[in-house]
């Protein structure tokens, strides 16, 4: 019973934070239209959007690495399915919906239902094997997802919506538009995206992913992850539990990616690519795998530092910095003698450093 | 084992002490001596890391030997240069713009990139609402000029690459079948191969085999190689970069097929990488609008100056950023009532004077070069052959 109450505290803590951070950076965006004075400088107004993004594809991969234990090398290629369906949904509705917020909404409604689509389609067969499968196959999606969008032509016109896989069967009306144009990616999006829009995306996802472990059904996904057999023989349905957490995850990674391409005006499949989907399994193996917290601030953290580098005079070794830092944090978090020190300062997280 | 990792850590940490204080006092402006002159902030944006690396260096060195010499002139304007590293991805590419901005303030900014297209068309849509000048050295997308008033280019737009490609060969007489091998998952090899199928077709050229690879990290292109071969193409073109292209020429030499091979300014730069036999390219056309062994004056030097502070010799990136430099100067030079104009003056200024038609720059990559006003480049390619692995003008 303690325990529960512990994580619903924790739960709420995060909502905390999260809420704690946007109200900072809104009332320092404020007092700066004010009194002219640079609080928020224009490359960090700049990463808010993103951020946004990377801290829900963090949370989102992390139900998956963390909470049921299965590696995913591909949750970028989620985010590229969330991408450019979100922008292809934004594009059509740009009539129908006229009002941005709600046209958003909608688009990252498609762009999460897109995701969850390829969730199952990686997930069925793949979460019924033991092993690493899961890894090997969502690596190959990615690839696969970057190189299909990379030759996918996209458009409308007035006989209607035309997909093709090559510019030549591509007949696009003089008067149509094109909304994806293979290599070239999607380009004249309307930016709709909002660092508002980002926040309550990181509460839904939150408040998705929260319940979803504190849950019966979280509580079975933990099991399986601890032992699968010992689940098993207690009546859990592996693949339907596995299932569910993964599908999740991806649905979550759409939305992320749809709100990230809607907040460029062009975007290439190329962005989605291996190296995306480690820099986001990074974030939650430096978070700490399982805690949400832990892959918020890491997140938030971690994206913004390498721009944040810029700044001062060391910019030619700001990629080399961000290496060291990243080695530094992952040895640190590490350190048994710096966890009982953090130990000893926090009363509470005692029992944390001794089963560190 | 505790120990080992404490004193890791602290290696680490005095490691990345060090670098802060070993860099901390490079960089910065150099300010002027000429106290009349007026000072803009140009800043450039291009991969300084990652795979595209090697293009966004040479953008960044061609622009610095050009603000140098433009700075020494003590002229009416004096540059200065900043450049920031968007490792070829859009959203990076976003957040050095914003670093840009951040780094100017209130002061005149012009943006120079960003050199690949695609964080550029990303780029070119902030810059056209914020109101910042941008010339960009070697983004050849159409995309990245569309519909945006403020966005000029130095090089040519791929799609003129393309027809002009055709139209040579088909004036030349060179060549009865034709084959092409691009790169369909890249928007500068595409869009030089979609001007070039269409005008074939336009021409009546009897294009035979059509073949693509996805991503230039391939290092097999047999395949493409032999359906041209089978396809009997005699000319091949390949709008491409040089360092697939490399691997074509070396696997066909290995299976003695030996079409004519024609390719774009990406080709330029093959003749200095590391490694590479000469003799394979001996033959190749390549459209180009610099060659660094041209002989003018103009040329010379800057090949000298880039040489003695690189050690490499400048390819194109290099040279269309050291004249973007001189384009902005000369522009500047002319406007009235530069010193008390603000970035959105200035762009709105810099887009009339590019855009007037009448506005000519002398450069490394052309002579009397103008502008259309929807930003695309009015300058004609060279055609070079390879002879003794050097190039030989072939117009």
């Amino acid at each position: 019973m303690k325990k529960i109450n512990k994580n619903a505290r924790s739960g709420f803590l995060n909502y905390g934070i999260v809420t704690a951070a946007f109200a900072a950076i809104q009332i320092l965006l404020l007092v700066q239209k004010q009194v002219r004075v640079t609080l928020v400088s224009n490359t960090l107004q700049s990463l808010l959007v993103p951020a946004c993004c990377y801290i829900v594809m963090a949370v989102s991969l992390n139900l998956t690495v963390g909470v049921l234990g299965e590696l995913s090398l591909g949750h970028a290629g989620f985010m590229s399915l969330g991408a450019f369906s979100g922008i292809v949904a934004s594009f059509l509705l740009a009539d129908a919906v006229p009002f941005v917020p709600l046209r958003l909404a909608l688009s990252m409604v498609v762009g999460a239902v897109f995701g969850a689509l390829g969730g199952v389609i990686v997930g069925v067969p793949v979460l019924r094997l033991q092993g690493d499968y899961l890894a090997i196959v969502t690596l190959a999606f990615g690839q696969i997802i970057k190189n299909i969008i990379m030759v996918l032509y996209v458009g409308v016109d007035g006989k209607g919506f035309h997909v093709a896989l090559s510019s030549d069967r591509f007949n696009l009306e003089p008067d149509g538009t094109a909304i994806i144009k293979g290599p070239m990616g999607a380009v004249g999006v309307q930016k709709l995206a909002s660092f508002t829009a980002g926040f309550v995306l990181i509460l839904i996802t939150l408040l998705v992913v929260q319940n979803l472990v504190n849950s019966r059904s979280g509580r079975a996904i933990m099991a399986l992850r601890d032992n699968r057999i010992a689940a098993e023989s207690v009546g859990i349905n592996t693949t339907k539990y596995k299932l569910m957490a993964f599908v999740t995850s991806a649905a979550l990674a759409g939305a992320a990616g749809a709100l990230f391409g809607l907040n460029y005006s062009s975007t290439v499949a190329a962005k989605f690519d291996f190296n995306t989907s480690i820099l986001v399994l990074v974030f939650v193996v430096l978070g700490g795998l399982g805690s949400i917290r832990g892959s918020i601030i890491a997140a938030a953290l971690l994206y913004v530092l390498p721009e944040l580098l810029r700044q001062f005079d060391i910019a030619e070794y700001r990629m080399l910095i961000y290496a060291v830092v990243l080695i530094l944090v992952m040895l640190a978090t590490n350190n048994d003698r710096l966890k009982a020190l953090v130990g000893r300062v926090i009363p509470g997280r005692k029992g944390a450093a001794a089963n560190g | 084992m505790k120990k080992k990792n404490l004193a890791a850590l602290l290696l680490a940490g005095a490691l990345c002490f060090g670098l802060l204080a070993g860099c901390s006092n490079g960089g910065g402006g150099n300010g002027g001596e000429n106290s009349g002159a007026v000072t803009i902030k140009v800043g450039g944006i291009g991969p300084t890391t990652g795979d595209n690396a090697q293009y966004g260096t040479a953008t960044e060195w061609g622009a610095e030997i050009a603000v140098e010499e433009i700075n020494a002139l003590n002229g009416p304007v004096k540059f200065d240069f900043k450049y920031e590293d968007d490792t070829g991805v859009a959203d990076t590419a976003v957040a050095a713009y914003n670093s840009l901005k951040d780094w100017a303030k209130d002061a005149p900014l012009v943006i120079y990139g960003c050199t690949t297209t695609g964080p550029c068309v990303t780029v070119s849509a902030e810059t056209y609402n914020d109101r910042y000048f941008q010339l960009t050295p070697s983004a050849s997308s159409p995309e990245v000029v569309a519909g945006k008033d403020n966005v000029f280019q130095m090089c040519f737009t791929d799609p003129y690459l393309g027809t002009a490609g055709a139209e040579y060969l088909k004036n030349n007489g060179l060549g009865t079948k034709y084959g092409i091998i691009y790169n369909n998952g890249d928007s500068y090899s595409t869009g030089i191969a979609e001007a070039f199928i269409a005008k074939t077709k336009e021409l009546g050229m009897d294009l035979v085999a059509t073949q693509t690879y996805p991503d230039d990290k391939n290092t097999d292109y047999t395949v493409q190689l032999n359906a041209c071969k089978d396809a009997g193409a005699d000319v091949v073109f390949l709008p491409i970069y040089y360092t697939p292209a490399s691997l074509i020429l070396a696997q066909a030499k290995q299976m003695s097929y030996a079409p004519l091979f024609i390719g774009g300014d990406g080709m330029d730069g093959m003749l200095d990488m590391d490694g590479f036999d000469k003799s394979l390219a001996e033959g190749l056309l390549l459209m180009t609008p610099f060659s660094a062994g041209a002989e003018d004056e103009r040329t010379k030097s800057f090949v000298e100056k880039y040489q003695e502070a690189h050690n490499i010799l400048p390819n194109q990136f290099a040279a269309d950023g050291y004249d973007c430099m001189y384009a902005i100067y000369e522009a500047c030079c002319e406007i009235e009532g530069l010193a008390d104009m603000d970035s959105a003056a200035l762009c709105d200024a810099l887009a009339a004077k590019f855009g007037s038609g009448t506005f000519k720059v002398d450069g490394l990559t052309g002579k009397g070069m103008t502008w259309k006003d929807t930003g695309e480049i009015d300058k004609s390619p060279l055609i070079f052959k390879v002879e003794n692995g050097a190039y030989v003008d072939a117009q």
